[in-house]
C-alpha cells in the first residue's frame, strides 16, 4: 500500500505546524513532514511527493495587509529555484492530481484569498469570498459548537454525527462572499460544511459568543465541490486528546478528541485512493 | 513622486474598527459622533509604473470581496472631519514593511534602497463637532504624538485642497559619521551636566571613576599609540553608561546596605542579590544534594532546570514599564517579544512554549485630574493589552497565565511583566545545550532586524524616573514576524550546531550583548560600519547602543560561517559578520579602519565600587478599623466580586491565544460555562507525552503598605499555592523573582529613600526565609527600581511589588485539578487555618482602610498542607481545588460555586481558626486573607481517605456542594450570613471589565 504522506508548511508566521503534524500522525499518516516555505522555494521539498497539504494556523506576515494576504501574493508570484515554475503551479497540479488540502484558520484565510475556496466551477484562482475582522472587532479564543452538514461533499467531516466542538482563535474569521449568488451556490451545493451552532447542534446561530465572528449564514468552514479541499476557522488539530477539552476535568470524555476525525478521514482517503 | 493608494471598505461592509473608535470617543471623551469610518492609506515611495501601481492596489493591498482601492485620488466622502494618523519618521511600520515585500514579490524584484511603503489610517468622523473636538479626538484617542503624526481636515478644506497630500515619513538625517571626544577635565558640576544632558544616568562618583581611568598614564600612552586622544570618545562614554546603568548593572541590588531594623540594631549587607537571592538558590541546591535539578541559574538570559532526561525547561520574566508608560502599545509589544528572546538566547537556544503576563494599572475608570504627560489609565490598559495580544498571538506562543492588578499609584507608572518559558533538548550533538562558550577567533554575527535610532538610551532612561523630557527615541515598536522568521531559522541552525554562542540584543544593544560575550573569551574587535542600518546617518555610538528590536548576537566558528550565512539567506533572515572575538582583553570598536572605542574589559565590567545605601525600617501604623458585625454580608461579597482586583478578566484573556501549540491542559478559564478563573496553568510541551509543565504566580502589592516582608512572603506563598492547587509537584519546582520598586536611594528627591530601601531589604529577607523552607530555588529574575513619576511638583511612587512566578512539573498532567466544583453531594474542605488578618485586604480597602494585621505566612504549616494535598491529588481524591486570596473564603467559595454550576453551603463555625478566640468573627472568617489556604471539594465516597491524607494539617470539613445553585453561609451564631444565587454572584463578578 502507498505510504500516506502529509506535508505541513511553516514559515513567515505560521504557528500551528507542530500540533498539525502531530494530528496527522495520530490520524494515520505514515509520514508528516513539517517543511519551511524556504524549503519549497528552493526546491528541497516538492508538493508532488505528498498527498495531504496542511495550511495551518498562524499570522502569515503578521496578517499585515489583511489576514494571509501577503502569503497569497507570495505563493502566486514566487518561483521555485531551479524549476521553471511558480509555487502556485505546484499547488494547482496538486489539486488536479486529486490530492487533499486542509486549511485551518490562517490556512483557511489563505485558501480563500488565493481563490481556492469555494472555487465554484473548479476555478481555483478566483477569489469570491473572504474572511475579515470579527464583528466584535476583537481576537477571540473560545470553544464553539459546529453543526456539520451531513450532505456536504467534504471528505473530512464524514461520519460526524450532529457536530463537533472545537476552539476558534482568531481576529479575522468573519466569512463574507462577493455576492448573493456565490452564497446561494455554496449553500445549494452543501459546501458550507460547518456552521456555528447551539450546543445541541440543532440550528446555526448568528448570536455571539456561539457565533464568535458574525460570519454570514454562520459559516465556520467550507469545502470545494470535490470535497477534497476544505478550510475552517476552528482548529481540529487542537482537540485530538481529551485533556485539550476545556471541561475534561468534569466530563466523562473519550480518550480521543473530536478534531481527530478530520485527519483520520484524510488518511483513510489517501490510503484508499493512492 | 510618492503615490497614495487608499483602501476603503465597500459601502455595505461593516467597519468594526470604525465602530470601536466611535464607542471609545463616547466612552473616553464624552463626545457623541454619528459615525466613524476608516480608510487604510499606503504611501508608496517607489518607482512604479501606473500599471504596476494598479496591480499592487488590486492585488496584495486590497481584498476585492469587501474593499475598493483608489490611486492618487482621495477616496474619502461623507464626513465632517477627517483625521489621518501615520507614523513619525523612523518609527517601525510593520505593515509598511510587509507591503514593500509584497511589491517585491509581485514585481519579481525587491524595492531599491531608499524606496519604501508607509502606512497611515484615515478616520472619517461624522457628527456635530467643532474643530476643537476633532483635535481632542486626534490627540486624546487616535494618535500617540510621541510616535505618530496626524492631520485634521474639515470637509470643506479637504475639498478645497483636493484631499490629503502625500507625505513620506522618511528619516532624513545628515550623514555625520563623526566621532566626538568629551573632555572630562572639568568641574564636578560640568561632569554632571555631561551625564544629564547625554541621558547617561551616570552618578558623579561614576563620572569621576571614568575621569580617573583616562588620567592613568598607561592608558594615555596606549591610546596615543592607537591614534586616540586622552579624552574618551562618545562611543566609549556611551558604552560605559550602558554597561554601568542600573538597568544592566543592578547597582541597587549589588550595593552595600546599612540596614537599621527599627529597633536600633543595624546590619551591614553586602549585596542583596548575593546575600539573599543567590544564597537562597545555593542553600536549596546544597540541601537537595543529588536531587538538584538546577542546570543554569543567574548566569544566562534565563534560568534553566531539568524537565526530564531529554529536555530542559527555561523561564524568564521581564518588565517593560517605562516604555509602556509612554507608548503603551509599542512598549508592551516590545516587552513580550523582548522577553521571548531571553529563553531563545539562553544556552544554545530554546523553543518557546508559553508566555505569562501580569499588568498593574490604575483604575481604567479613573476620573480625577492627572499630571500632564501621564496617559489616562484606560489608554494604558487598552494599549498594553493590545500590544501583548499582538506580540504573543503573532509569535505563536500561548499566553497561559497572568493577572491584572489595580492600584491608584500605578497611574505614575504601569507595571508590565512579561514572561516566556522554553524547552530545549538536554543535549545537542552530544553537548549540554544549556551551556555555551566562545573561542577567540569566532566571528561576531548579528541576525534579525536592522539598526535605527529607535531605542536609543532605553537602558539609561529606564534607570531614571519618568519626567516631562523623557526621550522619544527610547520607545520601540516590536515586529513579531521578523523575530519569528529569525527564530525559525536559528532553531534549525542550532540543531545543526552552526553556532557556539547566542544571546539577545536587549537593553544597551550591541554594547551590552557584545560586551558580555567578550567576557566569555576575553575580548572583541568589531567594525560598526558593517552593521546593517534602517537608514543612513547613524553615528557610531548610536549604532553601538541602539535597542532596535528583533536582533540576536552570535559567535559562529569560522568553519561554519558559510553554511550559517547560506541558510540565513534561504530563510529570508539578514545576518551580518561584524567582527571577531579575541582574547586581547579589550572591547575594541572600529568604524571602518579607525578605532572609535578601546576599553579594557577589566575596566568596563569591574570598574565600579558598590553604592552605599542607607536603609531604616520603621513599621507604619495605620488606623485600625472597628468593624461592626452585620446580620448579612451578601452585599459585601457581591461588592468584593465586583472589585477590580477580583472581578473577571475574561474580556482580556480571551484576546490571548492560550491554546496554540496544542499542549493546553488547564486553561485560564474552566468550569461548566468555561468561565471560572483557574489558579494556574498546566501545559504539555511534548505532545506525545503526558508530562506537564505547571506555572503560577503570586503578587500582592497592597501588603507593602504594612510590611514588604509580608508582601513578599505572601507573594511567594500565593505563587506556590496556585501551582500546587492544580497539581504542580513540590519535588521539581522553581521560583522567579521580579522586583518593581520605587526609587529607594536617599536623595533630595527621595527623602524617604531609607524607608523604601528597608522595604527592599525586608522583601529579600522573606525571599530567603520562605524559599529555603519550601526548597524552591530561585532560577532567574529581574529588578526595575525607578518606578516613580515626578514632574517637579507631583510625585507618584508605585507600591513596592514583587511578582513571584513559580514553574515546575507534574509527572502526569491527566491528574490535574481545576477550581470548579464538580457535583452535588461533594464535601467541602478548607485547608489551612484562618486568622484575624484583614490588614491590607481587599475587604478593608473597600471600606476605606488599610489596617495593620497583614497575613503572616507560616512556612512549615504551609509546606505540610501542600505536601499532604499533593499526595491526595496524586491519589485521585480531589474533585476541585481553589486557592484563597483576595477577598478570602467568601470570594473563593463564590467563584468555585458559579464556575461549577452548583451551590455551596458552608458553616463558618467549622473553619479552622488560629489566634485569640475573641478575634474570631464572621467578618474575619469570610474575608480575612490568611495565607496558605485552599478550598477543596471531595467526593463523598473518598472523604475518609482524603481526611487520612490530610491528617496532621489544619484541615476541616466546612460544608457541602449542593444541587441548588446558591452560596449559603452560616455564621458563627448559626444564622445565614451570606445567601445569593450563582447567577447574581457571577453577574457581579463579570460586570466591571466585560466591555473593555
Amino acid at each position: 500500500m502507498t505510504k500516506a504522506k502529509a506535508l505541513v508548511i511553516t514559515g513567515n508566521g505560521t504557528n500551528c505546524e507542530t500540533e498539525a503534524a502531530h494530528a496527522c500522525k495520530l490520524g494515520g499518516f505514515d509520514e508528516a513532514r513539517i517543511a519551511h516555505i524556504a524549503e519549497l522555494l528552493t526546491g528541497e521539498v516538492t508538493l508532488d511527493d505528498y498527498h495531504f497539504l496542511n495550511l495551518t494556523g498562524g499570522f502569515l506576515d503578521g496578517d499585515d495587509l489583511g489576514s494571509a494576504k501577503a502569503q497569497a501574493n507570495r505563493l502566486r508570484y514566487a518561483t521555485v529555484e531551479g524549476k521553471q515554475e511558480r509555487l502556485v503551479e505546484q499547488i494547482t497540479r496538486f489539486i488536479a492530481d486529486g490530492k487533499l488540502i486542509l486549511g485551518v484558520c490562517n490556512g483557511f484565510q489563505l485558501l480563500v484569498k488565493m481563490g481556492m475556496l469555494p472555487a465554484l466551477g473548479g476555478n481555483y484562482l478566483n477569489q469570491t469570498a473572504t474572511l475579515t475582522y470579527n464583528e466584535g472587532g476583537r481576537f477571540q479564543d473560545r470553544w464553539c459548537y459546529l453543526k456539520v452538514d451531513a450532505a456536504s461533499p467534504s471528505l473530512y467531516t464524514r461520519g460526524i454525527e450532529g457536530g463537533v466542538y472545537l476552539p476558534v482563535r482568531h481576529g479575522e474569521g468573519k466569512f463574507l462572499v462577493d455576492d448573493a449568488k456565490t452564497l446561494e451556490m455554496i449553500e445549494a451545493k452543501h459546501l458550507s460544511c460547518l456552521k456555528y451552532s447551539d450546543k445541541n447542534y440543532t440550528a446555526a446561530t448568528m448570536e455571539f459568543p456561539e457565533n464568535p465572528n458574525g460570519s454570514v449564514n454562520a459559516i465556520a468552514g467550507i469545502c470545494d465541490e470535490t470535497g477534497r479541499i476544505m478550510g475552517l476557522m476552528p482548529h481540529p488539530e487542537a482537540f485530538v486528546h481529551r485533556t485539550q477539552h476545556p471541561r475534561w476535568t468534569r466530563e466523562e470524555l473519550p480518550e480521543e478528541g473530536e478534531g481527530l476525525i478530520f485527519f483520520k478521514n484524510a488518511a483513510q482517503y489517501v490510503k484508499e485512493n493512492f | 513622486m510618492p503615490h497614495r493608494i487608499e483602501i476603503t471598505l465597500k459601502d455595505e461592509v461593516r467597519d468594526p474598527r470604525g465602530e470601536r473608535i466611535k464607542r471609545e470617543i463616547a466612552h473616553f471623551l464624552h463626545l457623541e459622533v454619528a459615525d466613524v469610518r476608516t480608510i487604510d492609506v499606503y504611501t508608496v515611495d517607489a518607482a512604479l509604473s501606473a500599471e504596476e501601481l494598479t496591480q499592487v492596489a488590486a492585488g496584495p493591498f486590497s481584498d476585492p470581496v469587501i474593499q475598493n482601492y483608489s490611486i492618487d485620488k482621495p477616496a474619502a466622502t461623507g464626513f465632517d472631519y477627517l483625521v489621518e494618523v501615520g507614523f513619525r519618521p523612523g518609527v517601525t511600520d510593520n505593515v509598511g514593511r510587509t507591503a514593500g515585500e509584497a511589491i517585491g514579490y509581485l514585481l519579481g524584484r525587491p524595492l531599491a534602497a531608499g524606496e519604501g511603503v508607509y502606512t497611515s489610517v484615515q478616520y472619517l468622523v461624522s457628527g456635530k463637532l467643532a474643530q476643537a473636538d476633532a483635535e481632542k479626538i486626534a490627540t486624546g484617542l487616535l494618535c500617540n504624538t510621541l510616535i505618530q503624526r496626524y492631520q485634521i481636515l474639515d470637509a470643506a478644506t479637504f475639498k478645497a485642497q483636493g484631499g490629503v497630500a502625500p507625505f513620506v515619513p522618511k528619516v532624513q538625517v545628515e550623514a555625520k559619521v563623526e566621532v566626538n571626544t568629551i573632555n572630562l577635565e572639568v568641574s564636578d558640576e560640568e561632569l554632571m551636566r555631561i551625564s544629564r544632558d547625554g541621558v547617561l544616568a551616570l552618578t558623579l562618583d561614576e563620572m569621576k571613576i571614568i575621569q580617573a581611568h583616562y588620567r592613568d598614564p598607561q592608558v594615555v600612552e596606549k591610546r596615543k599609540s592607537l591614534g586616540l586622544g586622552a579624552a574618551p570618545t562618545d562611543v566609549e562614554l556611551e558604552a560605559l553608561a550602558q554597561t554601568w546603568s542600573e538597568h544592566c548593572k543592578h547597582k541597587i541590588f549589588s550595593a552595600d546596605v546599612t540596614y537599621d531594623d527599627g529597633s536600633g540594631k543595624t546590619e551591614k549587607i553586602n549585596s542583596l542579590f548575593k546575600s539573599y537571592i543567590q544564597k537562597t538558590t545555593a542553600d536549596v541546591r546544597a540541601a537537595q544534594g543529588d536531587k538538584d535539578y538546577c542546570l543554569s541559574v543567574f548566569k544566562d538570559n534565563a534560568g534553566v532546570i531539568k524537565f526530564n532526561d531529554d529536555w530542559s525547561l527555561v523561564f524568564k520574566v521581564e518588565t517593560h514599564n517605562s516604555p509602556s508608560a509612554l507608548d503603551p502599545y509599542g512598549g508592551a509589544l516590545t516587552g513580550i517579544v523582548g522577553v521571548n528572546r531571553d529563553p531563545f538566547g539562553t544556552g544554545k537556544g530554546a523553543k518557546l512554549i508559553f508566555n505569562t503576563d501580569v499588568f498593574c494599572f490604575a483604575d481604567p475608570f479613573y476620573e480625577k485630574e492627572l499630571p500632564k504627560r501621564l496617559l489616562h489609565p484606560r489608554r494604558i490598559y487598552e494599549g498594553v493589552v493590545e500590544g501583548v495580544e499582538h506580540g504573543g498571538n503573532k509569535s505563536g506562543i500561548p499566553t497561559v497565565n497572568g493577572s491584572l492588578v489595580f492600584d491608584e499609584r500605578f497611574a505614575g507608572k504601569p507595571l508590565v511583566f512579561c514572561g516566556t518559558a522554553g524547552l530545549m533538548p538536554a543535549t545537542i550533538k552530544g553537548e549540554a545545550s544549556h551551556k555555551k562558550n566562545i573561542i577567540p577567533g569566532d566571528l561576531i554575527v548579528m541576525t534579525g532586524g536592522r539598526i535605527g535610532k529607535d531605542g536609543i538610551h532605553g537602558a539609561t532612561f529606564s534607570s531614571e524616573e519618568l519626567n516631562e523630557n523623557s526621550p522619544v527615541s527610547a520607545v520601540q515598536i516590536g515586529d513579531p514576524i521578523t523575530q519569528k522568521r529569525m527564530f525559525d531559522f536559528l532553531i534549525r541552525a542550532r540543531d545543526k550546531a552552526l553556532y557556539r554562542f547566542i544571546t539577545d540584543n536587549g537593553a544597551g544593544g550591541l554594547s551590552s550583548s557584545i560586551g558580555e560575550m567578550s567576557e566569555e573569551c576575553g575580548g572583541c574587535q568589531l567594525d560598526l560600519s558593517k552593521a546593517p542600518l534602517k537608514y543612513p546617518g547613524l553615528a557610531p555610538w548610536e549604532i553601538l547602543i541602539s535597542e532596535a528590536q528583533e536582533r540576536m548576537s552570535l559567535a559562529v566558528p569560522p568553519e561554519k560561517i558559510d553554511e550559517f550565512m547560506d541558510m540565513a539567506k534561504r530563510y529570508g533572515v539578514e545576518a551580518t559578520v561584524l567582527g571577531t572575538f579575541t582574547d586581547s582583553g579589550i572591547f575594541h570598536m572600529l568604524y571602518g579602519d579607525k578605532t572609535v572605542a578601546y576599553l579594557p574589559l577589566s575596566f568596563m565590567h569591574a570598574g565600579l565600587p558598590p553604592m552605599q545605601i542607607p536603609a531604616r525600617w520603621e513599621k507604619p501604623v495605620h488606623e485600625e478599623p472597628k468593624l461592626a458585625p452585620a446580620a448579612d454580608y451578601t452585599t459585601d461579597v457581591k461588592a468584593l466580586l465586583s472589585s477590580l482586583n477580583i472581578c473577571s478578566k475574561e474580556s482580556v484573556v480571551r484576546r490571548y491565544d492560550h491554546e496554540v501549540q496544542g499542549g493546553s491542559v488547564v486553561k485560564p478559564f474552566t468550569g461548566v460555562d468555561n468561565d471560572g478563573p483557574s489558579d494556574a496553568a498546566v501545559v504539555r510541551p511534548i505532545l506525545d507525552s503526558f508530562e506537564g509543565v505547571v506555572v503560577g504566580h503570586g503578587i500582592c502589592p497592597r501588603y507593602s503598605d504594612i510590611d514588604a516582608y509580608d508582601m513578599a512572603a505572601n507573594a511567594i506563598d500565593e505563587g506556590l499555592r496556585n501551582y500546587v492547587a492544580v497539581g504542580g509537584s513540590l519535588d521539581l519546582v522553581a521560583g522567579l523573582d521580579n522586583f518593581c520598586w520605587c526609587d529607594p536611594v536617599l536623595s533630595e528627591r527621595t527623602p524617604d529613600g531609607p524607608y523604601k530601601m528597608a522595604q527592599l531589604v525586608r522583601a529579600n529577607k522573606a525571599l530567603y526565609d520562605y524559599c529555603t523552607v519550601f526548597s524552591m530555588p530561585l532560577i532567574s529574575g529581574k529588578d526595575s527600581m525607578k518606578n516613580d513619576f515626578y514632574d517637579g511638583t507631583t510625585k507618584i511612587s508605585i507600591p513596592p511589588t514583587l511578582l513571584f512566578s513559580v514553574i515546575g512539573k507534574m509527572e502526569d498532567a491527566r491528574l490535574a485539578v481545576t477550581m470548579d466544583v464538580k457535583r452535588a453531594g461533594d464535601q467541602v474542605y478548607l485547608l489551612g487555618a484562618t486568622a484575624n488578618e484583614l490588614g491590607a485586604s481587599e475587604y478593608l480597602a473597600q471600606k476605606g482602610f488599610v489596617g495593620n494585621n497583614v497575613p503572616k505566612v507560616d512556612a512549615q504549616a504551609a509546606l505540610a498542607t501542600y505536601r499532604a494535598y499533593g499526595a491526595a491529588l496524586k491519589a485521585g481524591l480531589v474533585a476541585s481545588c481553589h486557592d484563597l486570596s483576595d477577598g478570602g473564603l467568601a470570594v473563593a467559595a463564590a467563584e468555585s460555586a458559579f464556575a461549577g454550576g452548583f451551590g455551596i453551603e458552608l458553616d463558618l463555625a467549622q473553619v479552622p481558626f488560629k489566634g485569640d478566640a475573641a478575634e474570631k468573627s464572621d467578618i474575619v472568617l469570610l474575608f480575612s486573607e490568611s495565607a496558605s489556604r485552599l478550598l477543596v471539594t471531595v467526593r463523598a465516597e473518598k472523604v475518609a481517605e482524603f481526611e487520612k491524607a490530610m491528617a496532621g494539617t489544619a484541615c476541616a470539613k466546612i460544608g457541602a456542594v449542593t444541587a441548588e445553585p446558591t452560596l449559603k453561609v452560616k455564621g458563627l451564631a448559626g444564622n445565614v450570613v451570606v445567601n445569593a444565587g450563582n447567577a447574581e454572584l457571577k453577574a457581579a463578578w463579570q460586570e466591571p471589565l466585560k466591555d473593555l
